[in-house]
């Protein structure tokens, strides 16, 4: 068990390396390219000398390896750069955006997982019947769909014709700004988010309930008198939410990009949006910082999906 | 399509019944023996062809190509110069999907837009699945350290969300055709490069790969003679899936404001079009556009996973 995650977590650090060693080359590439991170940032009739001093105050003429290594003591301290345009700090742009995203994340994940566990149950017992078709050819179609499409025909539907829902999320500054009386604006962005996510899961859950009913346990649970519920709930579940535990580990990247689209389509204050204002006025480190953050995010996420998995999944721990 | 049973109540159909009937029993008893005899190929396409909903993804794919290339021959509409004194009118005969902000005709754009969603697309989907099967070849055939460091690399990229990576680069450089099949491609190549390294991991144990490289056939040469055309039906399955994903990329890019600059246009741009006028109630501007990717990736998805079980049941059969 401890070998297995001593494993896991040296593999983990080796992927982060990597994913800052991408960020770099990606801003070496930006740096190459006619020195564009320098005229990004002093604008395009800065002269050939302003941006070679620029180069030379922020350590870009210096050797790649050295400014690797720079870059990777900047980022140990926290330190993701500086966003001339916003004239702020990229760590703390991200503190205060963050805890927005993570809020959206946590609540359409909740909601997600609350729908789509029962959800993949009944389509497993009811299987290759007249529902079970309909609650698979729908979650077909939401996994089809384009996530700002089902976004805007919400918005049609709840903010535009039925009046209920606003379609706009206020542009608070902090997270708790958003209690108690903003949380009606959160209903849309959560319910974009979790109508896909359920889409996703719920064919895993029912996949694995399938799986599980047709193992020895069960037919071991049934010869010994359990009834059809206990069997479902008490031997099934349990073993059938093992690979949704994976699956949210791994869907983390999945629906980090399900946010982004969300944050533009409803304008709510989070990462994503971030992400997206910054991409729009070419804003390097804003958008190097966001990778980073959101790239470990996901390793982070694997990681623990994996180590609960162990857990969870004897069979895992001792199978190397 | 093979023959059904007869429909019984059908009246209206009996003529043509009767003209089946009498060819048929020859027929029947012809194939019918010869089961096992049949190509493995063969037999693939028919289970293929038995799931219906793998017909209907590949006539929803052959009508939207007729809609986006043969339609603009039928339907002329001027998508280049802008008309600002026709713009976003509602449906009319001369315009039967109204026209957009600039003036364009809409049933016009959804052709011409369509023409780059599926360019963009298949090719990307071609250069991310070669790519990928190459790399995932390779590293599963050479195991050991090349196979560690090449697939700690394919971690690292999948661990950035592509969208992310797809945003970034569109920024850095404003997108043409060309450069945005290779974007797409770029954050598309990982996945199929995992699942061939799998399958190259275990295909290289096997005895005919053995006797090759006793034979002393060199390792590149065994990599693309014997593992990768081995691997055919994984990557088909999955080269699939990727055109679906891949139009889905290209709308999400397009919706964000970082697609292909105007005049060009695809249906990502429509519908960001759409949304700024959402409270106007301008709904042409947003459903066709909406129902076209929709009706594109549910194909591509309902091709792929009758492809899968085509080549499932190949192998079972077999």
């Amino acid at each position: 068990m401890l070998g297995y995650i001593v494993r896991r977590v040296v593999q983990s650090i080796l992927i982060t390396i990597g994913v800052t060693l991408i960020v770099f080359v990606l801003l070496q590439l930006l740096s190459a390219s006619s020195g564009s991170v320098a005229r990004a940032i002093l604008g395009p009739r800065a002269t050939a000398v302003q941006i070679a001093q620029f180069n030379h105050d922020n350590g870009l003429d210096q050797p790649w390896p050295l400014q690797y290594w720079t870059y990777l003591t900047q980022l140990a301290h926290f330190d993701f750069g500086y966003s001339y345009n916003l004239n702020q700090s990229v760590g703390s742009l991200l503190a205060q955006d963050m805890p927005k995203t993570l809020l959206l994340l946590g609540l359409a994940y909740a909601l997600a997982i609350i729908v789509a566990i029962p959800l993949g149950i009944y389509q497993a017992v009811r299987r290759n019947r007249i529902d079970d078709y309909i609650f698979t050819s729908v979650a077909f179609i939401f996994y089809s769909m384009p996530v700002f499409w089902l976004g805007i025909i919400l918005i049609v539907i709840f903010a535009v014709t039925l009046h209920w829902l606003p379609a706009l999320v206020p542009q608070v500054s902090s997270v708790t700004d958003l209690f108690p009386g903003q949380l009606p604006a959160l209903i849309l962005p959560v319910l974009t988010l979790a109508l896909l996510e359920i889409a996703l899961f719920s064919r895993y859950m029912r996949s694995s309930v399938l799986e599980n009913m047709v193992q020895d346990y069960v037919r071991t649970a049934r010869a010994k008198g359990a009834s059809q519920s206990r069997v479902l709930f008490v031997h099934v579940l349990r073993n059938a939410m093992i690979p949704i535990l994976t699956l949210v580990g791994l869907s983390i990247g999945y629906v980090f990009a399900g946010a982004l689209v969300v944050e533009s389509l409803f304008n709510y204050p989070g990462m994503g949006l971030l992400f997206w204002h910054s991409a729009q006025t070419k804003d390097y480190p804003v958008l190097l910082g966001v990778i980073v953050v959101t790239g470990v995010a996901t390793v982070l996420g694997n990681l623990v999906a994996d180590v609960l998995y162990a857990v969870a999944d004897p069979r895992v721990r001792y199978a190397k | 399509m093979t023959i059904g049973p007869l429909p019984q109540d059908s009246v209206a159909a009996l003529p043509l019944e009767r003209a089946t009937v009498i060819d048929a029993p020859a027929e029947v008893q012809d194939t019918a023996p010869a089961y096992e005899s049949r190509g493995v190929w063969r037999l693939g396409l028919e289970v293929f062809l038995e799931n219906k909903l793998a017909v209907v993804g590949v006539g929803i794919f052959v009508f939207l190509v007729l809609f986006c290339f043969v339609g603009p021959v039928l339907y002329h509409t001027d998508q280049i110069n802008s008309d600002l004194a026709n713009s976003n009118l509602a449906p009319t005969l001369a315009h039967p999907l109204g026209t957009d902000t600039a003036g364009y005709d809409v049933l016009g754009r959804l052709m011409v837009g369509g023409q780059t969603s599926i360019e963009v697309g298949i090719a990307a989907a071609i250069i991310a699945t070669t790519f990928g099967v190459l790399y995932g070849a390779v590293s599963g055939y050479f195991g050991g350290v090349v196979d560690a460091v090449m697939m700690r690399a394919v971690d690292a990229l999948l661990a950035i969300p592509p969208l992310f990576l797809l945003l970034f680069i569109a920024s850095a450089f404003t997108p043409t055709v060309v450069i945005l099949i290779l974007a797409v491609a770029l954050v598309s190549w990982l996945v199929p490069a995992r699942l061939i390294r799998a399958e190259a991991l275990s295909l290289r144990s096997r005895e005919y790969v053995q006797a090759v490289s006793m034979m002393g056939g060199r390792g590149m040469r065994i990599v693309g003679r014997h593992i990768v055309p081995n691997t055919i039906g994984t990557i088909m399955v999955n080269a699939t899936f990727q055109v679906a994903d891949a139009i889905l990329l290209v709308a999400y890019l397009s919706f964000l404001g970082l697609g292909i600059p105007p005049p060009a246009t695809n249906w990502g741009n429509i519908l960001s079009d759409g949304v700024d006028y959402i409270f106007a109630g301008y709904w042409w501007l947003i459903y066709p556009a909406g129902i076209a990717i929709v009706l594109a990736v549910v194909a591509f998805n309902f091709i792929g996973d009758a492809l899968r079980d085509a080549l499932e049941v190949r192998l079972q059969k077999r």
